[in-house]
């Protein structure tokens, strides 16, 4: 960690919809909400008819405690809900169902935590259960539009709210923190993260003991990075001006890529919180606990170290492949069609990521079975390929989704083993590069200088070893 | 058949309907035409559902011709306070803010009423949003009391209760957040039931202060009283806070006369607040149980003369929450004009669709829940509840009952206590203990003072309404009344 980094402090505020329950929180209209014709989603008690009444999803509770349990918080096991009271249009109640700290409430957890790689520990200060507002949209912009939209489908939505101490010191503790947090919630299977605004986050970042600031709308886990960093980048280039940085909430515009001034933080709005008398208080025993406990799916921690003794993964290669549900899945896939797990996770742990972040893909969005990383990985191990055809084999399956074996194939990539074959091309090179063989006779440093004409001219076909031995053959008879 | 047939207690009514002595249409009809031609006098509805009615009798008279099994309450006119949802029919709450919101489901009570084929004759009149004690904060004008058209009937039920007492209705619905059904129930000498918080469902009522409502029957006499309670009480899942017990039966109850009862007589319910004639009512008719060899013993709920105070609290800053939604956006009133922002829109909509009781109620709310207030009036008001119910626990262990005056004072005249808020929050005083505390509670007419109606209440230990209908019956059974000196009060 560079001493420049260690003057930020960045807190997050994440909220995640439990978009795997069925229906919303209070009431039994479906979860399901997305590509819905606007306020089609909807029932009297999620628009606030008058006389409705909220009834808590029970699955919702077994869900909010899978995540905090596996946050290692601790679980309040007196559960009640708070009204926070503001007028706005998001909110059909004009209050929220959420939970609260202060004034004889208790938020659904406390003092949770999650570890970095480099075993810093990031504290997580509360969790709690509420319900997502409704949509608001407008013609274009707040300031242009004439009209304010307002589509209840997502009111009423479970929604955890999760809270870190200001533990994270740079934006890319941030990226880290919430990939573990995202692969932890993906193996619960409480949500979906690929579901457009399943998860938000606020973030707030201060540097050096200065002001904080808040921002607010970042639409995914990608964007908080981005905005972390131009967030960081306009705090230190006011304080190199000497400017001092105003207490604020700013809003991230993820077009645009820059973060707005919302408004100055002088007041904190009075929300009234006060007990929601039409929810009865929850006990969760210590059995209800210990039962989710028991039934809690593998954790990515715990998958890491199976990996590494069931497919004799490397610990960082395991790291790499839990830290997102579907990569760690589809590389169980390919692993048990192996022969060679452990190829198989440098294939997808090691390879993969670069080829991605250039065509600025996804492993979801490749046509490629895992069983096709199965049988190059095979190859490989077996000796059929060298590693240089093995990455051309790559691409191409990448690229095309072919199986590794047509390419192999199509493309003659077969090692090239009998000597006779590779006498004749270490000859064809010696008598190419006179010098060069006058050189490495003197000085072996030369010698691969002419392995990689050998190469080029196989296009890695070659077994190293072998090439190696003859060129040191022919240049001792020479 | 003549308008007598509405003179029939309504516990035989139910009986005769089924065994075809009366008609259910021949009882709708005198009912109708009852309401037809005093209402106007009265003003206890704000809707009346003719035909449907009507057709629902002559429907459940042929089936009963037919020998088939109809429910509890078959054939019967239940008129239902306009805050409890009926599916398709206008719930105005007695505010300009719903003047045209039409319920899109029915509320539980509502549900169960139709399933033991009850007909919902129509929807009666309450103080804006069950704010007050007189039904004259109404968008759609003040009730009048049935025994003297120039007094209030009492509130904020005051429309079913009055409804009842002139023989428009056959049975009624109101809900007591303060005292809302047993005050008028006292005010037109009624029977009146709060009943234990969570015995019944509150889904589809109209939320006024959510954590001290319940909604209960009203009719003329015990018995009948029993009979709707019987068939609206038991859990719901619709309402989280309605108790998972079996449902109550009532229905037998009458048929043991009841020996011993543990009689408690708290003397903070006996204030300088209450008029002497209110005194000299109830006392009257404790000593004439006394006669039949009840004994009562006089006792004291200390915590209870801060009932008041912390009821306000409580009501006024749950109400400031549960009316925020009626903002006008998606139902309700709503001033629709182009070119206002939200915000202004909201206030427009607030400011006109309200009236004075419900906003000045709003604004103490919002007073009392903000940060620097919410623990010196909310949290300390809690506390008091909490008090207030290990108060009526110690004396539960002692008592059976606790018997007390309903209301303070006699109704009072129209106009008279408006500009003087206060005083009408005084009239709440012995009512909002038990609301306070959860218990059930029930206001049985118990005597007349120049003509004007006095109510006894009695409280009993929760879910123990049996206790009530019993104590009630007795008491019933032992005072009688003129019911001819009233101006609407005999058919």
């Amino acid at each position: 960690m560079s001493s420049e980094s260690k003057k930020i402090k960045i807190g997050l505020e994440v909220h995640c919809q439990l978009t795997s329950l069925k229906t919303k929180l209070f009431c039994n209209s479906p979860s399901d909400y997305r590509e819905k014709p606007p306020n089609t989603n909807i029932c009297p008690v999620c628009i606030g008819t008058p006389g409705s009444l909220p009834v808590l999803n029970r699955n919702a509770l077994n869900y909010a405690t899978m995540v905090a349990s596996s946050l290692n918080f601790e679980i309040m096991s007196h559960m009640i809900f708070f009204r926070k009271n503001y007028f706005y249009p998001d909110m059909s109640k004009n209050f929220q169902i959420t939970q609260y700290d202060r004034a004889g409430g208790v938020p659904f957890a406390i003092n949770g935590y999650i570890l970095l790689n480099d075993g810093r520990k990031i504290r997580l200060g509360r969790m709690q259960l509420e319900e997502d507002p409704a949509k608001i949209s407008y013609d274009g912009t707040i300031e242009s539009s004439s009209e304010t939209y307002v589509d209840y489908n997502r009111a009423g939505i479970a929604l955890i709210e999760i809270v870190t101490e200001p533990d994270l010191e740079s934006p890319s503790d941030a990226r880290e923190f919430l990939n573990k947090l995202s692969s932890i919630l993906e193996h619960l299977n409480v949500l979906d993260l690929g579901l457009e605004g399943s998860v938000r986050c606020d973030a707030n970042i201060s540097h050096r003991g200065g002001k904080r600031v808040e921002i607010k709308n970042i639409s995914s886990f990608k964007e908080v990075e981005r905005a972390l960093n131009f967030e960081m980048t306009r705090q230190k280039s006011l304080a190199s001006k000497g400017i001092s940085v105003s207490q604020e909430t700013r809003h991230w515009d993820d077009v645009r890529r820059i973060t707005i001034s919302l408004r100055l933080k002088e007041e904190e709005q009075d929300y009234r919180y006060f007990p929601e008398t039409d929810l009865v208080p929850v006990t969760l025993s210590e059995t209800f606990i210990e039962k989710i406990n028991h039934d809690m799916p593998e954790l990515p921690k715990e998958r890491e170290i199976r990996f590494q003794q069931e497919y004799n993964h490397s610990s960082e290669i395991a790291r790499v492949l839990v830290k997102d549900k579907y990569l760690a899945d589809y590389s169980e896939k390919a692993a048990k069609e192996s022969i060679a797990p452990r190829e198989v996770g440098i294939l997808l742990a090691v390879n993969l990521p670069p080829f991605l972040n250039e065509i600025g893909k996804d492993l979801k969005s490749l046509d490629v079975a895992p069983e096709h990383f199965a049988e190059l990985a095979d190859m490989i191990s077996k000796g059929e390929v060298s590693r240089r055809s093995a990455k051309t084999i790559f691409l191409e399956m990448l690229k095309t989704g072919q199986k590794p074996r047509n390419i192999f194939d199509k493309k003659g990539l077969d090692v090239i083993s009998d000597s006779k074959s590779i006498e004749d091309i270490v000859t064809k090179i010696f008598k190419d590069n006179p010098e060069a063989v006058k050189d490495a006779a003197k000085d072996t440093k030369a010698i691969n200088f002419l392995l990689g004409k050998i190469m080029q001219e196989t296009q890695g076909r070659v077994d190293p070893s072998i090439a190696t031995k003859l060129v040191k053959q022919k240049l001792s008879v020479q | 058949m003549t308008a007598r047939i509405l003179d029939i207690p309504v516990w035989e009514v139910v009986k005769k309907i089924a065994n075809q002595e009366i008609s259910s249409e021949d009882y709708i009809s005198e009912t109708l035409e009852r309401i037809q031609k005093i209402d106007p006098k009265i003003n206890a509805y704000i809707t009346v559902i003719k035909e449907a009615s009507l057709d629902k009798a002559l429907e459940l008279d042929k089936q009963i011709r037919q020998g088939k099994t109809v429910g509890r309450l078959a054939g019967l006119p239940i008129a239902i306070k306009d805050s409890i949802c009926v599916k398709n029919i206008k719930n105005t709450c007695g505010s300009r803010m719903l003047e045209n919101f039409v319920a899109p489901y029915n509320a539980t009570v509502a549900d169960k009423i139709i399933r033991e084929d009850g007909i919902i004759i129509g929807k009666t009149n309450l103080d804006e949003f069950a704010m007050g004690t007189s039904t004259e904060h109404s968008y759609f004008g003040a009730t009048r009391n049935p025994w003297d058209s120039s007094k209030v009937p009492g509130g904020s039920s005051g429309g079913s209760a009055a409804s009842i007492a002139s023989f428009e209705a056959a049975l009624a619905l109101g809900s007591d957040t303060g005292g809302s059904i047993r005050s008028p129930a006292s005010f037109c000498s009624v029977v009146g039931l709060k009943p234990t918080y969570g015995a019944v469902s509150r889904y589809g009522l109209v939320s006024y202060s959510n954590s001290l409502e319940q909604i209960g029957p009203i009719a003329r006499d015990v018995r009948s009283t029993a009979i709707l309670m019987d068939c609206i009480n038991g859990h719901d899942i619709r309402d989280s806070t309605s108790k998972n017990t079996v449902p109550q039966r009532f229905a037998d109850i009458f048929k043991n006369t009841v020996k011993n009862l543990k009689i408690g007589v708290p003397n903070e319910f006996f204030g300088e607040g209450v008029q002497k004639e209110v005194h000299k009512s109830i006392w009257n008719v404790i000593h004439k149980i006394e006669k039949l060899g009840f004994h009562y013993e006089k006792t004291t709920l200390p915590l209870v003369k801060y009932a008041l105070p912390a009821y306000y609290i409580i009501a006024m800053s749950e109400a400031s929450s549960n009316l925020a939604r009626y903002d006008g956006l998606r139902y309700g009133f709503n001033v629709l004009k182009n070119n206002l922002n939200w915000n202004t829109t909201f206030s427009k909509n607030r400011r006109n669709g309200f009236g004075d009781e419900v906003r000045q109620r709003i604004m103490l709310g919002t007073y009392t829940l903000s940060a620097g207030y919410f623990d010196q009036y909310y949290l300390k008001a809690q506390k008091i509840r909490t008090l207030i119910k290990q108060d009526f626990d110690r004396a539960f262990k002692k008592f059976d009952i606790l018997v007390v005056p309903s209301m303070p004072i006699l109704p009072f005249a129209l106009g008279e206590k408006l500009n003087d808020p206060l005083s009408l929050y005084m009239c709440d005083i012995n009512t909002v203990p038990a609301n306070l505390a959860g218990i059930p509670s029930i206001s049985i007419p118990c005597g007349l003072s120049s003509g004007l109606p006095i109510g006894v209440q009695i409280m009993a230990p929760p879910f123990r309404e049996d206790l009530l209908f019993k104590a009630g019956y007795l008491f019933e059974e032992n005072v009688t009344i003129d019911k001819s000196v009233g101006e609407f009060t005999n058919v």
